[in-house]
């Protein structure tokens, strides 16, 4: 069915009783061609391009949960391509090309709101990197301005200026960055690929990997039996070391729980998102009112999808540091969502050591903005047996190579990234 | 939920006072060890869901290196060693 005003128009006339479901809820075949592990916003983009772009029809999503409980529900929803590396530029700007297009392409309204991220400077130093950054970003075809204290004053006014520690000295302003509704993404791609003949398999956990006496993937044990493949596709982030074990793989991986937190609506006030380079903090406002905004990781590893006290209180200290009207405001709810955090603070996506065996591993704190870009590239890998030329730095063994793309400069302390 | 940790040296104390370095299980390789064996000990982990081990530094307290023995899904901590009493054999 597809969606138009028309079609709500018909419905409402109809008294909505006609909407069917956006997805089936099939049971699983025997074998699939391509069977991809993890319904989260990665797996199920990966599922939807493999089946549209590169013609794979025999497909399907295996989810231990329900589509939309992972981290493609957690996150804060920010959009951006605002990277400084080579290896990673191409990469997320192609995403946000994606996410121009998504609902288009689609047929579903994800809400992509291109408000601008600015990310803020705090000393001469930090102004002079964002500089550096902005240019890097330019050489790569991807807008970014750069913004002094008296142009920030008209667009934010409500920001402290003139902190005693950290005064905003410029901004680093990527206009076409922004938000997207998390929940509409997960949804939308489940209903493209469902629409493309994918087979999404909710509360289906995956248990085993069966390989054969060469070693090679032929399919997975699950909570609702086997199920064979040509090829197995792991999008499991947060848990990728877990599912990467059963298939005897170590991976440079730690994983970690990241917490996000929501206000009570108030009017519009935050037109941006606003990233505070004095610590870790970003924010932006949900079109319901409620301020988004969260900070840094718990730092102790956590496959817990909640956090600690004291990371709250810091992230409301960053908050009501940057912008003082903050205090007035009291906090509605806070979740937590594991990640990933890989050795540079970069993905991977890869074919692994082992054959038939494909991985999409490692976001980090990035996860929900790559979202199109990592389903396109990991499809094109799983496809054609080679990566997709904006993700060929997002090799699983570039730590050996001695290629790391470490974009913080921060070397191998998954906490840190 | 790790919140509170029992510092051997020091007492309960809250976990702002302490710097976490990560996992304490990897065991550092002779110099001249191969370059297989220190990528696996730099770079790869074995991440369980569960029983841990890690370091955690108590920063703004004793300053000591300290092993914390952990469950990183049910945040219970089973016991805090001095890192110095652990690398010289378990438990002080």
């Amino acid at each position: 069915m597809r969606y138009s005003a028309l079609s709500i128009l018909r419905h409402a006339l109809s008294g909505n009783r006609g909407w069917k479901p956006a997805w089936r809820e099939p049971q699983p075949k025997p074998h699939y061609d391509v069977i991809i592990v993890g319904g989260g916003g990665h797996g199920l983009s990966t599922a939807y391009y493999l089946a549209k772009e590169f013609g794979i029809k025999n497909i399907a999503v295996l989810e231990k949960g329900y589509i939309g409980s992972g981290n493609v529900g957690r996150n804060t929803t920010i959009v951006r391509s605002n990277y400084l590396l080579e290896g990673n530029i191409p990469f997320y700007e192609f995403s946000l090309k994606l996410w121009e297009g998504l609902e288009a392409d689609l047929n579903y309204n994800a809400m992509v709101s291109q408000r601008g991220v600015m990310m803020l400077a705090h000393s001469d130093g930090q102004r002079d990197a964002f500089a550096r950054r902005g240019n890097a970003m330019r050489m790569h075809g991807v807008d970014a301005e750069l913004l002094d204290r008296e142009d920030l004053q008209k667009m934010m006014p409500y920001l402290n200026y003139d902190h005693a520690r950290f005064p905003i000295k410029a901004g680093l302003l990527q206009k076409r960055g922004g938000t997207a509704r998390h929940d509409a993404v997960a949804w939308g791609y489940a209903r493209g690929a469902d629409s493309h003949g994918v087979d999404i398999i909710q509360h289906c956990e995956v248990s085993a990997i069966r390989r054969d006496d060469k070693g090679r993937v032929t399919g997975v044990e699950t909570s609702k039996g086997f199920i064979g493949c040509n090829k197995l596709a792991l999008a499991t982030a947060g848990h990728s070391s877990e599912t990467a074990r059963m298939a005897d793989l170590r991976l440079p991986i730690e994983t970690h729980v990241l917490q996000a937190f929501v206000s009570e609506g108030i009017k519009p006030v935050i037109d941006n998102v606003i990233v505070y380079g004095g610590g870790h903090f970003y924010i932006s406002q949900s079109d319901k009112g409620g301020l988004v905004f969260g900070a840094d990781i718990d730092y102790y590893s956590s496959y817990a999808q909640r956090g600690n006290l004291a990371i709250v209180e810091s992230t409301m200290e960053e908050g009501v540091s940057l912008i003082p009207g903050l205090s007035r405001l009291r906090v509605l709810r806070s979740w937590g969502g594991v990640m990933d955090m890989s050795m540079d603070g970069s993905p991977i996506i890869d074919r692994t050591p082992i054959e038939n065996l494909y991985l999409n591993a490692g976001w980090c704190y990035g996860g929900f903005k790559a979202t199109p870009a990592s389903g396109f590239c990991f499809a094109h890998l799983i496809a054609r047996n080679e990566p997709h030329h904006v993700a060929r730095a997002l090799r699983l063994d570039r730590f050996e190579r001695g290629y790391a793309v470490d974009e913080a400069g921060k070397g191998p302390q998954p906490n840190i990234h | 939920m790790a919140s509170l940790i029992t510092c051997p040296h020091c007492g309960r104390r809250p976990r702002e006072e302490f710097s976490i370095r990560g996992d304490a299980v990897p065991e550092r390789p002779a110099p001249a060890a191969s370059e297989e064996a220190w990528h696996a000990y730099v770079y790869l982990r074995e991440n369980p869901r569960g029983k841990i081990r890690e370091y955690w530094h108590h920063v703004a307290g004793c300053r000591r290196w300290l092993v914390v023995e952990r469950d990183n899904l049910t945040h219970e901590v089973f016991a805090v060693t001095d890192a110095r009493d652990m690398a010289n054999g378990g438990a002080a």
